[in-house]
């Protein structure tokens, strides 16, 4: 996440016209960045004021200022409370289980037992470039409760049938198993990095001083593994907030509501019933929550360090 | 020899779970290709089959016949190859102009930059959408083409990596007398192949397979791509299992033949772009 320090070069050093060229360079990237995201933005904040809805979609100036209320009315709706807390449910309990998977399976890729490492590491890296939207159609029958794979595996164990996608209780669980499954390849391969790039001498004195293989992954591994956990930690949150495409796809955010998102809640009210003030205050909410878990995790990783 | 005995014990519990893991990883999607050609109402069939009693095309045939398949796949092709391309070129300048060039400014323009790395996107789609409505770009391909061109994660991709470039290189070329785009063309591009293939197989993916943007701002089924055409086809054919699932395989296929083709790039460009970004 944290660039490192440019090079330095004295502007002396080069031909005249190199900077008009660097700006020529950056002309077309910095402009649609600007006017397609960093604007957007902005004007999300300024929307997130005013009380925008199908009429102004037919006739802006009917537009009106409304300070707050849109945050007001947010606060005071459970359907927001219940999606803010599904969001949550997904990424504290999805989030830690993927980068557990993935650096589980790291560990195992790296080991110096192991063969056929790029074969296994292809495979496991698989589900991450499927297209999230028909290995979501895909799992949900797979979740069936009566002709699924899964429900008639879980059979065998003598685990009775369970109504993944229409028992409120079971719904978001299901959810996460699909997001652990499609997304653990992604960090698996950025822990193998990780893990490569921790020199061999510490493992050997580690050796040495007696600790086993488990002290060894608490003492050696896992410290110097924290700027890797870091970047992994708050890639896989930040997407993870941003649970859309599963739910739509899956359960259209029932049963019962238990799996309507934040972003699909944003979704909702913006684009189905077209409340874009009261929608632009559900992201910008969003907005502050991710914010907020980012400073987190980077104030957690320099207390650990 | 008690060590080595641990040795291959603990080495065929390794494998074993590597396998079991593999499994575990493959079957939705070999569950997925079997269903798909399977006679109509046999993937709804208990207890369930895993392979088919026969094997039919019949599925394919109607999402091409009678469903317009065809035509999304072409939208999503076309629209991941403009957009992927044109990505290239505007990243790769931008990125390299970040890594070499010296000019006023770059520092504060590269923090304010990455500053966007943690606003979701979600939170600009609201204007965004107005925004393109009032250019008359709402349900056409230049409505997804148009954010997609460039990308704050492309742009530090390619700085990170044409940071390694060595100065004397860029200085010996402009000592012959050559213009900074030919530099870029001729010095800066071929040094920072590798990185670009990476890039280029990133984007293709993520185009192919966005799902929320599409969705907003394309409204005639006729622009559809895959995934939207797909969610779509889902509601009204949530009993043709095996249609379905063909139209998975179709959709899927594509993007997993460009990366086990390519995968030598792109898994290593993730890995090299991670660690050291």
């Amino acid at each position: 996440m944290t660039a490192p320090a440019i090079p330095v070069r004295r502007a002396s050093q080069l031909p005249p016209g190199t900077g008009k060229a660097a700006w020529l360079f950056l002309a077309p990237a910095l402009t649609l960045i600007f006017i397609f995201f960093f604007l957007p933005v902005l004007a999300s904040l300024l929307l997130s004021l005013t009380d925008f809805d199908i009429y102004s979609i037919a006739d802006p100036p009917t537009t009106r200022f409304v300070g707050l209320k849109n945050y007001g009315r947010l606060l005071e709706t459970p359907e927001f409370w219940q999606a803010l807390r599904n969001t949550l449910y997904f990424a504290l309990v999805g989030g830690p289980l993927t980068i557990a998977l993935s650096l589980g399976s790291a560990l195992l890729l790296n080991a110096k037992l192991t063969r056929f490492k790029t074969v296994f590491r292809t495979i496991y890296f698989i589900p991450f470039v499927t297209t999230l939207v028909a290995v979501s159609i895909v799992w949900r029958y797979l979740y069936h409760t009566k002709y699924g794979l899964l429900n008639y595996g879980l059979g065998f164990f003598g685990v009775g049938p369970i109504d993944w996608l229409g028992d409120p209780r079971w719904a978001m669980p299901a959810i996460i198993l699909l997001a652990v499954w499609k997304n653990f390849g992604y960090n698996m391969l950025i822990f193998i990095a990780g893990l490569q790039s921790i020199p061999s001498e510490l493992y050997d004195a580690a050796e040495i001083d007696g600790a086993g293989p488990v002290r060894r992954f608490f003492n050696v591994t896992l410290p110097l593994l924290g700027p890797t956990m870091l970047f992994v930690g708050v890639v896989t949150m930040i997407g993870y907030f941003q649970l859309f495409a599963e739910p739509y796809v899956m359960t259209m955010g029932g049963p019962l509501r238990a799996t309507t998102s934040v972003v699909l809640l944003m979704y909702e009210e913006g684009f189905r019933w077209w409340r874009m003030g009261y929608a632009a205050a559900i992201a910008f909410v969003l907005f502050l929550v991710i914010l907020l878990a980012t400073l987190l995790q980077f104030r957690l990783q320099k207390e650990r360090a | 020899m008690t060590g080595v005995r641990r040795d291959m014990v603990s080495s065929v519990v390794l494998h074993v779970v590597l396998v079991l893991g593999a499994v575990v990883a493959l079957l939705p999607m070999a569950w997925m290709l079997s269903a798909s050609v399977m006679p109509t109402g046999e993937a709804t069939s208990y207890p369930p089959r895993f392979f088919p009693s026969e094997i039919t095309f019949e599925h394919y045939r109607q999402l091409f016949t009678r469903l317009d398949l065809g035509r999304y796949l072409f939208n999503s092709a076309f629209l991941a190859i403009v957009v992927t391309t044109t990505s290239l070129v505007i990243n790769s300048l931008a990125g390299y102009a970040f890594a070499k060039l010296r000019f006023r400014g770059r520092d504060r323009t590269f923090r304010l930059l990455s500053l966007g790395l943690v606003l979701p996107v979600q939170v600009a789609m609201l204007p965004l959408f107005l925004l393109m409505k009032q250019l008359g770009l709402v349900n056409t391909y230049w409505g997804v083409i148009i954010p997609g061109m460039a990308s704050i994660f492309g742009i530090f991709l390619i700085r990170q990596y044409a940071l390694s470039i060595p100065d004397d290189m860029l200085d010996a070329a402009r000592i012959d007398g050559a213009s900074e785009l030919a530099i870029y063309w001729k010095v800066v591009v071929p040094g920072i192949l590798p990185i670009l293939a990476t890039l280029a197989i990133w984007t293709f993916l993520a185009t192919w397979n966005d799902f929320m943007w599409p969705l907003i701002v394309l409204s005639d089924s006729s622009k559809y791509t895959l995934p939207v055409a797909l969610a779509n086809l889902s509601g009204e054919h949530v009993q043709d299992t095996e249609l379905m699932m063909a139209g998975s395989v179709l959709t899927v296929l594509p993007v997993l033949a460009v990366f086990l083709f390519l995968q030598r790039y792109y898994i290593q460009g993730i890995m090299a772009g991670s660690v050291k970004g």
